[in-house]
């Protein structure tokens, strides 16, 4: 460690390999808004529970509020800004947004599913996004979106409407 | 049409107040971070003796820090500083002086460009409190020693509604039927905290900007504080992540933390204040805790004969809002029925707690509850069918309302059915089947006990009573040079839709693609004054101005009022293209203008509480079905029916988010949402203990919502309010349908929330009952 108390991280951030300079006590959170330009993920609570913090860190979803930056050397961490516009569409459709501070950690989940469905055969999308609050919508917006991105892949596993006819059946 | 920042919000790109530059885009230096001192538990109430700063002493440099307290507030307004917020009263101090009223009161404010240095500068002044005995809970009266604040008996206000003779019907009906009914308080839970920006220009405007719903509120507060007229001040709204009334009152406080941080810092340097969500759980405004009490007198056949109703809210400890929601309480408070003798006496009662205010209802929902679960209680009574209870006694057209207002049609729309509504809603949610269903699946199943509930309820849309005409809201529609318009209005957007709304209404009035119309960020030296964002009154009082300012548009280009398409933008470039070529001066302005009136034939007097209480009102059935889990008490919505009149739907995407996101937050407050209080403060501030709902705790096959529209020709493009109608009523129809699921032990779930807790609670106190 250097005399300033400051760590060294290289890292990879949306593809592109980046070094911070950062204190020990930095949070990816912190570190991705205020030193690296990326004020996209939010904070909503800093323990975990609303993941509107949410990011990958290589390739899976975790609450960015919860890293510590010095954990990420040499790992890959995708943020909201890394996300491809164009896959959205659905979900601005069906109306997964309105006040949008949860959107960004929401989207993180969702894109994480729709590249992975096959975890909706053992998982409902209800299931899935229960680590993301959302104080608007009521949710319907984002699963019926997020349905609609995962599209026949999701079903085809025992997406959304399968795996929720079946648990609810088996409350009988 | 889709939501307009819709793509930026999802893909991060919309910019929040902390989502900036570090130095907020002014070229003045980073923004200071800015953090609040706040009075210590356990002391709810009294003398501050001592602010010693230093406690723990080392690595805290105060010369980088900035520090304000209540010393400060008039000198840093050139002499004149008034340590008050203004909303309805000034009772509330910008920062406590010689006394605090409740745990955790704002006592010195601390700013630095060291955030973590700020975080241990703020944990090293102790605020030394000399307790005294503090008012606690609100339903009890208070001892000699609690009352406070020159109250009698501690009711900072008291509002009455009387209709017909209520004791005389009283004393005459054959079956009279009591019940108390309580609420909670809620937290907001709007993801974004409160945050707010401030600093001084170079011309010496005090500037803030942040998240809010109000921008004239703090302007207002602005100016009282820095006693200053409007040149003075100047109120920028950010993106701003959720409100639900939660940003309503609130960011008059912060936002005059920030000016007055910024003030002592000089310079012009920016302040920046975010708060974390502990403190802005703890800090922060709330739902009001209520009371209520019915006392009913009913006929053999149902019908409605008297209702007395008392109606007590926890204020706080400071007025804040209390006084409109407990108007607002007391006015729906004996629900959408009719009964000739009403009597409702509504009492806000000063504690020691954080005060409460305004959240998505604003007492509606608290007085709904009790009026709901009262009528299921009295049709239990009576032996009757809830929903034919509520057949032989919801209001119809020409009927009046327990203020002696007239329920009508608003011609050219006929009236509104409202028991063909709740039949609709019946109809939709299989209520006689599942009843049947349920009967069978009770019987076989040995721990899960299935039932159904119905509330049929209303919603007054926009202020109440002569609000809307004292507020007298202003809206421009601006031609620009390019042929575009753009909408001037204070009103925001906070996730509800107003800017996409807004936009398809200008749009719609001129003609125009929804690209040729622009609506302006609220800056109030920008935007006139439309009035608050609040009371579900944007749309439909808002947007009508709007369409009338598109007219007055129309009428200054030359053209009739009629006027649509590619001859308006047409029209507005030549205006400009002749104004520029004549004059060589200052490029004039061409601005459409609306100023609210009120529609024909409103009449209403405050000081009686008589008459016309709204323009018009939202109405709506819902029916919740519950599975109560014997094992754990806990107890789920699986299906949730939202059948509703709300004038003319604008914009379908945005309105069925705007329900069944009302339905959600009230489904928390009436499962989960707990608050437990220690000595007057929140000890669960966190998310990890109070409990707001997740994605799999909404019924799997999501809320299933309907729109009968009817066309309010009041409103703009036919709306009425919307956004707090869908809090009302899941509240009500939830404990119904658990009083329904639970009908064989004999509970009445009578208290919000129905957490496992207190279904246990309520399961024992039956037992013991009838052991």
């Amino acid at each position: 460690m250097p005399d300033d108390g400051l760590i060294e991280v290289p890292l990879t951030i949306n593809g592109a390999a980046v070094s911070v300079r950062v204190p020990p006590t930095d949070r990816l959170l912190d570190t991705l808004r205020y030193r690296l330009g990326l004020p996209g993920s939010k904070e909503g609570c800093g323990e975990g529970e609303c993941g509107a913090c949410t990011v990958w860190l290589d390739g899976l979803p975790v609450c960015s509020c919860l890293v510590p930056t010095f954990q990420c050397r040499g790992r890959e961490v995708k943020t909201i800004e890394g996300v491809d516009a164009a896959t959205l569409a659905p979900m601005l459709e069906s109306g997964a947004t309105q006040c949008g501070a949860c959107t960004p950690g929401v989207v993180m989940m969702a894109r994480w599913v729709a590249e992975h469905p096959e975890i909706l055969g053992s998982h409902t999308m209800r299931e899935l996004l229960a680590g993301n609050l959302c104080r608007c919508t009521g949710y319907d917006g984002i699963v019926e979106g997020m349905a609609r991105m995962v599209g026949p892949k999701g079903t085809h596993h025992g997406g959304a409407d399968s795996t929720e006819k079946k648990s609810r059946g088996e409350r009988v | 049409m889709k939501r307009i920042e819709g793509l930026a919000k999802l893909t991060g790109a919309e910019r929040y107040v902390d989502d900036g530059p570090a130095d907020a885009g002014l070229g003045m230096g980073p923004c200071l971070w800015g953090m609040t001192v706040r009075s210590p538990p356990p002391h709810a109430r009294g003398r501050v003796k001592e602010i010693r700063y230093g406690k723990g002493g080392g690595g805290i440099d105060w010369s980088k820090l900035v520090v304000v307290d209540h010393r400060d507030i008039p000198g840093l307004a050139g002499g004149r500083g008034v340590n008050e917020v203004l909303m309805i009263g000034t009772d509330q101090p910008v920062l406590a002086a010689e006394y605090v009223r409740h745990v955790h009161e704002a006592v010195v404010l601390i700013a630095g460009e060291d955030r973590e240095m700020v975080r241990r500068a703020v944990a090293a002044v102790e605020v030394v409190v000399e307790g005294e005995e503090a008012a606690l809970d609100y339903r009890v009266e208070p001892t000699a020693a609690q009352v406070q604040g020159g109250f009698d008996a501690n009711v900072l206000k008291r509002l009455g509604i009387n209709k017909g003779d209520v004791e005389a019907a009283l004393a005459a009906a054959p079956i009279v039927v009591e019940g108390e009914y309580e609420t909670g308080a809620q937290e907001h839970v709007y993801i974004e905290c409160n945050g707010m920006i401030g600093w001084v220009d170079a011309a010496g405007v005090v500037c803030v900007k942040g998240s809010m719903q109000c921008p004239y509120y703090v302007l207002n507060a602005l100016k009282h504080t820095f006693a200053c007229d409007e040149k003075g001040v100047r109120v920028i709204q950010t993106a701003t992540g959720g409100g639900f009334g939660g940003k309503e009152d609130y960011p008059s406080v912060i936002g005059l933390h920030v000016a007055l941080l910024a003030a002592k810092a000089g310079g012009g340097r920016p302040v920046k204040m975010i708060y974390d969500r502990g403190e802005d759980m703890q800090a922060t405004t709330k739902r009001h805790p209520c009371l209520v009490r019915h006392r009913t007198g009913v006929d053999r056949d149902g019908r409605l004969l008297a209702q007395d109703i008392q109606v007590r809210m926890d204020a706080g400890a400071y007025v804040t809002l209390s006084p409109v929601v407990l108007s607002r309480g007391i006015i729906h408070a004996a629900g959408p029925y009719f009964c000739p003798n009403v009597r409702v006496d509504g009492k806000a009662i000063l504690t020691n707690s954080v005060p409460y205010g305004a959240f998505r209802g604003f007492g509606a929902p608290q007085t709904i509850f009790a009026c709901e679960r009262h009528m299921d209680v009295i049709a239990a009574r009576l032996g009757m069918a809830p929903e034919e209870l509520r057949r032989r006694n919801l209001l119809r057209d020409g009927q009046t309302t327990a203020t002696g207002q007239v329920i009508k049609a608003h011609a050219p729309s006929p009236g509104t059915d409202r028991v063909a509504l709740m039949d609709r809603a019946l109809v939709a949610a299989g209520w006689a089947k599942k009843k049947q269903e349920h009967t069978a699946f009770n019987a076989a199943s040995d721990h899960l006990r299935r039932g159904m509930g119905l509330a049929t309820f209303w919603h007054g849309a926009g202020f109440t009573g002569s609000g809307e005409t004292y507020l007298k809201s202003r809206v421009h529609v601006a031609g620009l040079p390019d042929g575009r318009v753009e909408v001037r209005i204070a009103t925001t957007e906070m996730g509800q839709g107003t800017t996409t709304v807004m936009t398809q209404i200008a749009a719609d009035r001129l003609g125009l693609a929804a690209d040729r119309v622009v609506v302006a960020v609220p800056d109030t030296t920008v935007v006139p004054n439309s009035g608050p964002t609040v009371a579900s009154r944007t749309v439909m009082v808002v947007g009508r101005l709007v369409e009338r300012a598109c007219e007055d548009l129309l009428v200054r280009v030359g053209l009739g009022k009629d006027a649509k398409g590619a001859v308006v933008g047409e029209a507005v470039r030549r205006w400009h293209h002749l104004r520029n070529a004549e004059g060589g001066g200052p490029r004039g302005e061409l601005i459409g203008e609306a100023v609210y009136r009120a529609p024909p034939g409103v009449q209403w007097d405050d000081a009686t509480y008589r008459g016309d209480a709204y323009g018009t009102f939202g109405w709506a059935a819902y029916v919740a079905e519950v599975e109560v889990d014997l094992r754990t008490y806990a107890a789920r919505v699986v299906d949730f029916v939202a059948v509703q009149e709300v004038g003319s739907v604008i914009n379908p995407t945005l309105a069925r988010g705007q329900v069944a996101g009302g339905v959600v937050q009230a489904i928390g407050w009436a499962l989960m949402e707990e608050f437990a209080w220690k000595d007057g403060a929140m000890a669960n501030a966190t998310l990890t203990n109070y409990i707001i709902p997740t994605s799999d705790d909404v019924p799997r096959g999501g809320i299933r919502v309907e729109f009968v529209e009817n066309p309010y020709p009041h409103g703009g493009k036919g709306s009425k309010g919307i956004g707090e109608l869908p809090m009302d009523g899941p509240g009500p129809a939830i404990a119904n349908a658990v009083a329904d699921a639970l009908k064989e032990f004999g509970v009445e779930p009578n208290r919000l929330p129905l957490t496992p807790e207190r279904v246990m609670g309520m399961m024992e106190k039956a037992e013991a009952a009838h052991a």
